[in-house]
């Protein structure tokens, strides 16, 4: 049977699997009915021209893991940030891990999706919040809605400062031969309210795992979000994210997306502004090789005036590797003053790598400033034999120039240790012993 | 020190240099003159392993092996250091974790261990002092919106922390105004010593009245056509290029 019948088959008993009332399961039914419709994108639509999930598909994924699934804290610690405190929300094979999680209910929720899902106490903040800024047409983003269930939930209320970055990983044990999972979360963050958030998928061995991921973010007045993904995943895993942010006046959100491994990613990140002076940040770092591929789309919609959106996309590909960038600005009438800035660079370090790049913007108020700027290119020659006359080994001098070529995205990382860990397996990924100091 | 025999060299199949022989012993300072386009920055790139030249004939001797088929790293890691004349900038790398990994690279490739945090800051101190650099100047992005003359004393401040054995500066006094000029000769005259030797290649006379060569070298054409002594760029000051061409 293929995924997408698999899928909507499954999808009664899965209903009464969960225990929820009839708003979400009219929501679910009329997002499956949008799957159903819809089915997978394919290259045939204009946002998925470069990106096939025909070989991913193919995969015989299991739906709901057999079993809980358990592992033990000594295999999976690298993977968390080191030496720091942190709030833990972590899901093994898609479901809750108490062992390894560390939530809270204290001054701020950092819990489950589950929870808040079905528990009467959170149905106020589900009903103004869930599926509110996430795409309804969209045929992925639907299809985790009409499975909604598991992930992460967080709301910070209003002014406070949550001091410990939240880590939310996902694993996979690979104890099934193939797994699909559909995490869902949603982050609330209230007014002058600040957070940290860091986002991990992660496999422990080489079954294929498939991950349609949506995440909501709601930014109210003033409130500032700093947003890390770390993607450094098997060669097996295959991720899509969707990630959807709903911005009020004057917050500023950040999202940083750090893409190494995995064989098929799409980050799909929307921002949506909701008020003046508002701030948004995408940056991203792509490093891969080999046979992966990593495709980024990006939307920012300015919809009010005097707001700033600030992207920076560096893309290192090797071996076959094949890496997209779409970054679309839409600028609405209303929204005058708009400055509005895209920057992509890409160095290809192989002539069988391919980097798709296309800048996106339409615009329709009169009074802003918009520019994007695009490069391809290879390696720096003349730096390279400057940095080999100072003794610096080529290998050494290549993989400290690639860090230098994506320091301006490093550089705004405010979590000390995870900026440690991004260059670690940076030096990892180009297979150098580097500190990186800098 | 350096022999250098019979060096050809060629880019894209145009022959740059044609048979050059030079000698250069420790203690000693070389300045090599000539016109623009004699090939005096290709002998430099060359001496240094610039994989863009290709040698067609001849050989770098230094100490007594031949180093024209060593990579422009294990050449650094012998000894050679080249002052550019045009230093790469590098945005994301700070001046001081460049030059740390720089030396801590040679001494890996030497067998030594890394240098000690507390003694690399101290060497650190002592030669952008003695370059008289500011502090801000170490933890900015490598040459990155330098002047030319920040460009030039970094190049100095870095052969002052790499204590090469073989300096080639080429040409390090364009883009220095006269008190920079002074502060880089200055360096570079009290990096001089017994076991060291320095090659100095200049378009003008002007550096040469600060680091005094012991030899002279006029290279035209891609060949040394004259040698003498420190007169000699005196003699090539006040009457040019032209009358050397027979």
């Amino acid at each position: 049977m293929e995924l997408k019948e698999k899928l909507i088959s499954s999808f009664m008993a899965f209903e009464e699997k969960v225990d929820v009332g009839t708003e979400l399961h009219d929501l679910r039914t009329s997002a499956l009915k949008n799957f159903e419709t819809k089915g997978f994108p394919t290259k045939k639509e204009e946002a998925w021209k470069y990106t096939s999930l025909n070989a991913v598909l193919k995969n015989d994924f299991s739906l709901f893991p057999k079993k809980e699934n358990n592992i033990e804290v000594s295999d999976v610690k690298k993977y968390f940030l080191n030496d720091l405190d942190t709030y833990k929300v972590i899901f093994i094979d898609g479901v809750f891990s108490t062992f390894l999680s560390s939530t809270t209910h204290d001054g701020l929720d950092v819990c489950l999706m589950s929870s808040a899902l079905t528990k009467p106490k959170y149905k106020m903040i589900i009903d103004t919040y869930f599926n509110q800024v996430a795409s309804k047409e969209e045929s992925l983003t639907s299809l985790n809605t009409a499975f909604a269930y598991e992930g992460a939930y967080i709301n910070i209320p209003k002014s406070k400062v949550v001091e410990k970055p939240i880590e939310i990983i996902y694993f996979s044990t690979g104890k099934e031969d193939a797994l699909m999972v559909q995490p869902r979360n949603l982050v609330i963050v209230g007014e002058n309210a600040h957070v940290q958030i860091v986002e991990r998928h992660q496999s422990l061995n080489e079954n294929p795992v498939l991950t349609n991921s949506v995440t909501e973010i709601f930014a109210q007045k003033r409130a500032i979000v700093d947003y890390y993904k770390v993607q450094n995943d098997e060669q097996t895993a295959n991720l899509i994210d969707n990630t959807y942010i709903s911005q009020k006046q004057e917050s500023r959100v950040s999202v940083h997306t750090f893409s190494f491994g995995g064989n098929l990613t799409r980050n799909n990140l929307n921002f949506y502004h909701h008020g003046e002076r508002i701030d948004s940040t995408l940056k991203g770092i792509t490093i891969i090789g080999d046979k992966q591929h990593v495709d980024h789309y990006t939307l920012v919609n300015h919809e009010q005036p005097n707001c700033e959106s600030h992207q920076n996309y560096k893309t290192i590909l090797d071996g076959q590797s094949t890496g997209v960038f779409n970054g679309k600005i839409y600028v609405e009438k209303e929204a005058q003053k708009t400055d509005a800035f895209q920057q992509n660079n890409n160095i290809l370090l192989s002539d069988k790598a391919t980097i798709n790049a296309k800048p996106q913007l339409e615009i329709f108020a009169d009074d802003v400033k918009c520019s994007h700027g695009c490069t391809i290119g290879q390696l720096d020659e003349n730096a390279m034999f400057y940095m080999q006359q100072r003794g610096i080994p080529k290998k050494e001098a290549k993989a400290l120039l690639m860090y230098a070529f994506t320091s301006e995205v490093t550089s705004s990382i405010k979590i000390p240790e995870l900026k440690a860990k991004i260059a670690k397996i940076i030096a990892t990924k180009l297979k150098v012993n580097m500190g990186f100091d800098l | 020190m350096l022999t250098i025999k019979n060096l050809h060299a060629s880019v894209e199949d145009k022959e740059i240099l044609r048979g050059i022989n030079l000698e250069v012993k420790a203690g000693e300072v070389h300045a090599i003159m000539g016109p623009n386009g004699a090939g005096k920055s290709t002998l430099s790139s060359i001496i240094a392993g610039n994989e863009t030249y290709e040698v067609t004939d001849g050989e770098i001797i230094l100490d007594g092996e031949d180093i024209s088929e060593l990579a422009p790293e294990e050449r650094a890691h012998k000894g050679v250091f080249l002052s550019f004349q045009y230093p790469v900038e590098i945005p994301g790398v700070s001046v001081t974790n460049f030059i740390k990994t720089a030396i801590n690279e040679s001494r890996k490739a030497n067998g030594q261990e890394e240098m000690p945090a507390n003694e690399m800051l101290k060497l650190i101190r002592e030669k952008s002092e003695l370059l008289e650099m500011d502090r801000k100047f170490l933890s900015r992005s490598l040459n990155e919106g330098f002047s030319g003359g920040e460009k030039k004393r970094n190049e100095i401040f870095q052969m002052a922390m790499l204590n090469p054995k073989l300096a080639i500066l080429d040409e390090t006094d364009s883009g220095l105004d006269i008190d920079a000029l002074r502060i880089v000769a200055n360096g570079v005259n009290k990096l001089k010593s017994k076991d060291n030797a320095v090659v100095v290649i200049t378009h003008y006379q002007r550096l040469l009245d600060y680091i005094v060569p012991d030899f002279v070298h006029v290279l035209m054409d891609g060949k040394i056509i004259k040698s003498g002594g420190a007169d000699l760029a005196l003699e090539l000051e006040e009457k040019g290029y032209d009358w050397l061409k027979s």
